[in-house]
């Protein structure tokens, strides 16, 4: 039956939280090559427009890989109305770098929201290196976290945060680094993935105690292959390219404010499009 | 006999900008003819001295002109994989009708509009019978080429990197002698510039799926969404096939190097056009947005130039082209220029943006420009632009669109470290197209640098036969 399967097919589709969705997909191509840290761009539907996400998961031997999808635009809204069985229109990757963290030893993950997607396959791959990291998960409310279960099992110490308390402590990622460091733990690396906002509270925090800290950009893309400049991005005062040079960059060098900009840049026209789609419920 | 050359009626320019509808209408068959018959049939051709893939101009014309469409389309397809293309997007006035000897009585003879012409009665009676394009039309068959060896028994198998005209037209020569194709195309759909670059209403979109149809039906397999250096590597291309042609363009938009480019409403004219073109976001409902209307100013006056300026004429804006040199050496098409000023496009000549301006929110606002003079001629014999001191100014703009050229991607360099690359990073070719690395070739602007369609195809070409030579002796 594996022969037969169609390209793109989604195999299971997984509700982690409120709004999140893990789909497994059929994508041998795909799954070939990646590496824990690459996307791949989908189109979900004919005439759909093409989207970056974080692959999380894979198995070569079943030719399939693993997105997180969470329901903030019209792709990913109509995304959630798909189910095991149907297909994507169409999937290419793995684009982008993978992550190397093989230079540290004593590292930090941080994940905020779906950002988690991005620091799974890292939590799972320095456990068995022999690494395993400390994790934080940050999310609004206990809803809304994921994978804790999977991040126990391979964590060193896995600790978790909401802003309102329903999980774990209340308050932020950074609040919970910053305990951390004061109980003296010494990291040499930081990684954090999350919104563009957390990930610059996170790096702004961890220069003034000079840990070099990677974070993921999930700039906005068009072909993922460096053809438009669309994902570019300031680094250290030189236009980086999120898909190419990317996703990851040096959190101390990368102008935040500026990549925050440009992220609303269609802010207008998703939210008409959303309407759009939801009207024709 | 003597009589000047016939225009290609064009429609409306206040008409045309509402929509995305090809611009040129074509000849008729009435036309056609009467242009045919303005050939002098020159025994030398200069003409086909200035084609890169060297169609039998005079021949061809002068079946058109004795009005046996069949017989010109098959002299034209014996050189030309893709015609209907090549007639409405090659700089014509720099080839083939740059030498015609009529050129000083009456104008040259109008050898693009009649390709295109002989090209899309091919189309359109193909598609009657069976849907496939140019399967019929024998490839040219003297000494040279070898016409007679097929290939077929062998189970030759090629794999062919990008889908746009270099690989595209190395494909259809390698598949009409019996060599099994596979195309690898990075984006969702195969034509590359052709698809995403190319406005609809300067090339339709239907003509280059039903070239592209004709390639399949020639036995051509294509697969979208493989990047290769990413999705597969080229060894195991090389493992798997008996020869690669690396046909990948030259994707990098570069940009102006100046503050405030990564303002929201910068676009490249790639980001640009791909967006209104591949995704079609000009389209009522597109779930791809592009950002229009306002005033638009775009940067540059190649073809790509024009292409942007006239696309945003149509989604609304007020559009000013900007360009550091004056009129005579802008090097878009001449009938691209004259398309782009009957639409209303504002060409602001001699002057270059010093600075990007934005407003709070991080989206354009306008631009500040310098006045520019021409000074001494450069390397290329170009005049080059020099800055008048103190003459800054500034402009509104609520997006800027930067078609300043594009250099290859390094995706393939960067995954094959041992494949020698030149100057900008485009793969160093002999004049067949052999790399430095044995069974792989490259042609088009992944080897030249960013340059046109016809080059491209003429690379493709050469690279087909070269691969031909070479596997025979293997």
């Amino acid at each position: 039956m594996s022969g037969e399967r169609k390209n793109y097919a989604i195999l299971s589709k997984r509700r982690l939280a409120d709004n999140v969705c893990e789909f497994k997909i059929y994508a041998p191509l795909v799954a070939r090559h990646c590496k824990a840290g690459q996307f791949l761009i989908l189109r979900a539907s004919k005439d759909g427009e093409r989207v970056p996400f974080t692959i999380c998961d894979y198995s070569r031997e079943e030719g399939s890989i693993c997105v997180l999808v969470q329901e903030v635009g019209y792709t990913t809204v109509m995304m959630s109305r798909l189910c095991e069985g149907d297909a994507l229109e169409d999937v290419v990757g793995p684009l982008g770098n993978p992550t190397d963290l093989s230079r540290f030893e004593n590292i930090c993950l941080v994940g905020g929201g779906i950002g988690s997607a991005v620091i799974y396959p890292q939590a799972k791959q320095l456990f068995a290196d022999g690494k395993a990291a400390d994790i934080i998960v940050g999310a609004r409310t206990k809803s809304l976290l994921m994978y804790k279960d999977e991040f126990m099992a391979c964590a060193k110490g896995a600790y978790f945060v909401t802003d309102d308390g329903s999980n774990g402590d209340r308050g932020t990622v950074v609040d919970m680094l910053s305990r951390l460091i004061e109980q003296g733990k010494e990291y040499d690396c930081v990684f954090a993935v999350g919104p563009l906002g957390m990930m610059k509270a996170v790096s702004e925090f961890t220069k003034a105690y000079g840990i070099p800290t990677v974070v993921s950009m999930n700039s906005l893309m068009v072909d993922g292959t460096g053809m438009c400049g669309c994902c570019r991005l300031t680094v250290g005062g030189k236009i980086k390219y999120a898909c190419v040079d990317g996703p990851e960059f040096d959190g101390h060098a990368v102008d935040f404010d500026e990549a925050i900009k440009r992220s609303r840049m269609y802010k207008e026209q998703e939210a008409e499009h959303l309407c759009r789609l939801r009207g024709e419920k | 006999m003597n009589g000047s050359r016939h225009l290609m009626p064009a429609r409306d320019p206040a008409e045309r900008i509402k929509n995305f509808e090809e611009v040129a209408l074509g000849y008729t068959r009435d036309i056609a003819r009467e242009e045919a018959a303005r050939c002098l049939n020159c025994k030398n051709a200069p003409c086909m001295k200035g084609c890169p893939v060297g169609v039998r101009i005079p021949e061809f014309i002068a079946k058109v002109k004795a009005d046996d469409l069949d017989a010109a389309a098959e002299i034209l397809h014996a050189d030309n994989n893709l015609p209907a293309i090549c007639g409405r997007v090659c700089p014509q006035e720099k080839q083939c009708e740059g030498l015609c000897v009529r050129a000083k009585a009456g104008g040259a003879i109008a050898i693009g509009a009649l390709e295109r012409f002989v090209a899309d009665f091919a189309l359109s009676k193909k598609a009657d019978a069976s849907g496939a394009a140019q399967n019929s039309y024998k490839i040219k068959n003297d000494a040279q080429n070898d016409a007679n060896v097929d290939f077929s028994g062998k189970k030759i198998k090629v794999a062919a990197i990008g889908s746009g005209p270099a690989s595209l037209s190395c494909a259809a020569d390698l598949a009409r002698r019996g060599v099994q194709v596979t195309v690898y195309e990075a984006l969702h759909k195969a034509g590359g510039v052709l698809v995403y670059g190319i406005p609809e209403f300067r090339l339709p979109k239907d003509i280059v799926f039903k070239e592209i149809e004709g390639l399949k039906a020639l036995g051509v397999n294509m697969v979208t969404n493989v990047v290769v250096g990413k999705t597969l590597f080229i060894d195991e291309l090389l493992e798997e096939y008996d020869a690669v042609f690396i046909g990948s363009g030259a994707g990098l938009p570069m940009f102006l190097g100046v503050e405030g480019e990564n303002l929201c409403g910068v676009y490249s004219a790639n980001e640009y056009l791909t967006r209104v073109n591949l995704m079609g976001a000009y389209k009522e409902g597109a779930v791809t947005p592009v950002l229009r209307g306002g005033k638009v100013v775009v940067v540059g006056a190649g073809n790509v130039a024009m292409d942007s300026a006239r696309t945003a004429r149509r989604l609304g804006a007020e559009v000013r082209l900007v360009y550091r040199r004056s009129r005579a050496e802008m090097p878009a098409r001449e009938e691209e220029i004259l398309h782009a000023e009957e639409e209303g496009v504002i060409f602001d000549l001699l002057v270059n943006p010093v600075k990007i301006l934005g407003d709070e929110n991080g989206f354009v606002r306008g631009l500040k420009l310098i006045k520019m003079r021409l000074g001494e001629p450069d390397a290329s014999g170009r005049r080059s632009p020099v800055p008048i001191e103190d003459s800054e100014y500034d402009i509104e703009a609520d997006e800027v669109i930067v078609a300043l050229g594009t250099t290859p991607n390094p995706l393939i360099k960067n995954s094959m470290p041992s494949l020698e690359v030149g100057r900008k990073g485009v793969i160093s070719v002999d004049g067949e197209g052999r790399t430095s690395i044995p069974r792989l070739y490259a042609g088009g602007d992944a080897a030249t640098g960013a340059a046109t369609v016809i080059l491209a195809m003429g690379a493709g070409k050469r690279a087909a036969k070269a691969i031909l030579e070479d596997l025979k002796v293997r």
